[in-house]
């Protein structure tokens, strides 16, 4: 390390700190209102607001559990139809070989499993974890984000990022960081 | 545990879910030091070494099952099935109280439910634990049995035979299982990282840093995270009443008097979350005050959670009833025969004494003082468990033992391999509960913060 140049490494975008969510999320506010557009906000727990607030859109998560339980349904189905219909038919007590009706329970349950992994698999994916390492680590502060302080980043790549720092400080920070990439 | 026994009736109607003098640093404070700290407690080493004993006592008893085979056991025609089974119902409907909490209490939106939450899942996933192990092994050599449990292309061409309610059971169960690890761990991936921020070692930090997934608690992290929460929520609350519906099936979709009946699928699926509810209480009880947790899990908590156990505890006794009403209003003599033997046969001892539990004992939960009374709920909660054992073993036993033909008639006698076996999941349950209050957060972090003043925000301007 020592031969290497000193360089001032690359910033992934300044960082404010807050002391309540009431004021990170009226922070968030004049800061949409300013035009940035690269912005994050961390908090220790969910504040709603935010999400609407900062990216307007909501998850497209609900539609994917929905196709997950549908081809959990019809794995459930096709499985136990192909198994006792056609690869291994066996008569139970005179039962029809296609009775449905008992088919139903594995049907069902494999529905809620499929479902339920497709909510929760798609959620870290969605969210792009696991992320051992992201910049915004590099913060020694922000270690208070899991406890008890909320922040606001405005990334590097937002074309006003020029004023992000100078702005930041405006807006009843409790303290402006930058964040190395 | 005199400073518990509160004699203020109504001072209790003000207490709060979180005592005050909580902001979100000293609740995580409060929460993350137990995993965090260096020491293990002289009294978790004490209940820990006793658990382990319990623990390895299973693993011998299940050792020499699979050496000799299920002749160890106490099941011989016509008692077919017994501890296995019974330990096996026990287990499941114990779960069934942390998917309840979690995920039905979420839907109504009952705060309450976030102090108790974590460790009633974790308690779901050990129990469930603890009911696999039964059904596995009474298969005696279960590497064998895995052929016509699941379905899977196997070398004898051979698929498992999916009419019969056995197979939906395992269909249930491993759905169950499932379902409940990820919902657990889902909600832990926050509070993992809040270990991880406060982590003291390196060791601590990374080990923390990956079970959290590198979770950073961004808006859109929680967005979908929230989401997410509430469609498991959405999804679980199907599945927990589908679960112990199933295994009643077992039962109701035969033909032996005493389990031939409708009302199996409610009765079971009430007595489980009753059930549930004593053993959270038989482990919230102690905990609470092991671990000085006593502003977090209130009173208010210990008093709804008797109330959840007085509402079941009537839904069940309202099952024994209608069982003996069905048995006369049949006119069927097996069935009739079926009810009076039950009461006044060889295994009358167990009917009354399940009676004078979940019947008689569990009215005194309509008293406010009881109910806040912990150490009376905590010996009242063992006896539930006790009740409710007993009841599977009267629906189990007593229906096979005097069935249709005299001449079939015998009796049932556990042998001690039985009871190893049982009081070996016990051990083995403690075990993993123990290493769970030890190695991960037992309280929610992140949602009882969302309980503070702190977390509010106003709505938009």
């Amino acid at each position: 390390m020592a031969d290497l140049p000193e360089t001032t490494p690359a910033l992934h975008g300044v960082m404010a700190e807050y002391d309540s969510g009431q004021a990170l999320v009226d922070a968030a506010r004049k800061t949409m209102a300013q035009g940035f557009t690269q912005v994050e906000a961390y908090s220790p727990v969910p504040i709603e607001d935010l999400n609407t607030i900062i990216h307007k859109s909501r998850t497209v998560l609900p539609g994917l559990v929905l196709a997950g339980g549908l081809a959990g349904m019809a794995t459930g189905f096709a499985l136990q139809y192909w198994a006792s219909v056609i690869e291994y038919p066996m008569n139970i007590g005179g039962r029809p070989m296609a009775s449905w009706t008992t088919f139903i329970v594995p049907s069902y349950e494999l529905t809620i499993l499929f479902a339920a992994l497709t909510a929760a698999i798609g959620m870290i994916v969605l969210n792009g974890l696991p992320r051992p390492y992201h910049p915004v680590f590099n913060v020694e502060r922000f270690s208070m984000a899991s406890s008890d302080k909320f922040f606001l980043v405005i990334e590097s790549r937002d074309p006003k990022f020029g004023a992000a720092a100078a702005f930041l400080r405006e807006t009843g920070a409790k303290g402006v960081y930058d964040v190395a990439e | 545990m005199a400073d518990l026994n509160i004699h203020r009736p109504m001072a209790l109607q003000e207490t709060p879910v979180i005592l005050p003098g909580h902001d979100f640093e000293t609740v995580t404070e409060t929460i993350a030091e137990i995993p965090l700290s260096k020491r293990f407690p002289l009294g978790w080493i004490g209940i820990f070494t006793i658990a382990l004993l319990g623990a390895g006592m299973l693993q011998m008893a299940l050792g020499y099952l699979v050496l000799k085979g299920i002749g160890i056991w106490g099941n011989q025609i016509p008692v077919g099935w017994a501890f296995d089974i019974i330990n096996f119902v026990w287990w499941i409907g114990i779960g069934h109280a942390g998917t309840l909490i979690s995920a039905i209490l979420l839907l109504f939106k009952q705060q309450w439910r976030m102090s108790i939450s974590r460790f009633a899942e974790a308690m779901t996933i050990f129990a469930v634990i603890c009911a696999a192990i039964f059904p596995v092994f009474h298969t005696g050599r279960p590497w064998l049995a895995a052929y016509w449990l699941f379905p899977y292309p196997n070398a004898m061409g051979l698929w498992p035979q999916f009419k019969s309610p056995l197979i939906w059971d395992v269909f249930a169960v491993s759905t169950y299982a499932t379902v409940s690890v990820v919902f657990w761990y889902v909600g832990l991936i926050p509070d993992l990282a809040s270990l991880r921020d406060r982590a003291s070692s390196k060791l601590k930090a990374v080990l923390y840093g990956m079970a959290s997934l590198g979770w950073r608690g961004s808006a859109r992290h929680w967005h979908r995270y929230e989401v997410a929460s509430l469609i498991l929520a959405g999804l679980s609350t199907p599945l927990v009443l589908s679960v112990h519906t199933v295994v009643s099936f077992d039962f109701a979709v035969s033909l032996i008097p005493g389990w031939h009946a409708t009302i199996f699928p409610p009765y079971f699926v009430a007595g489980a979350i009753y059930s549930g509810f004593a053993m959270v209480l038989t482990l919230a009880i102690p905990v609470r005050r092991f671990y000085g947790m006593e502003s977090l899990i209130t009173m208010r908590h210990i008093d709804n959670m008797a109330k959840v156990m007085l509402a079941t505890g009537l839904i069940v006794g309202y099952g024994y009833s209608m069982e003996a009403f069905f048995a006369w209003y049949s006119a069927n003599p097996h069935e009739q025969f079926m009810m009076y033997n039950r009461m006044f046969g060889p295994y009358g001892w167990s009917y009354w004494t399940l009676i004078s539990i979940n019947v008689v004992m569990i009215q005194l939960l309509w008293f406010k003082s009881i109910r806040t009374n912990t150490l009376g709920l905590f010996i009242m909660s063992i006896f539930v468990n006790i009740g409710m054992w007993l009841e599977r073993f009267v629906i189990i036993v007593t229906s096979l033992a005097n069935d249709f033909v005299p001449s079939s008639w015998g009796m049932y006698y556990p042998t001690r391999w039985d009871f190893m076996t049982f009081f070996g999941t016990i051990g083995l349950f403690l075990t993993l509960f123990l290493l769970f209050l030890r190695f991960v957060p037992m309280i929610s972090i992140f949602e009882v913060k969302t309980l503070l003043p702190q977390a509010k925000v106003k709505a938009e301007p």
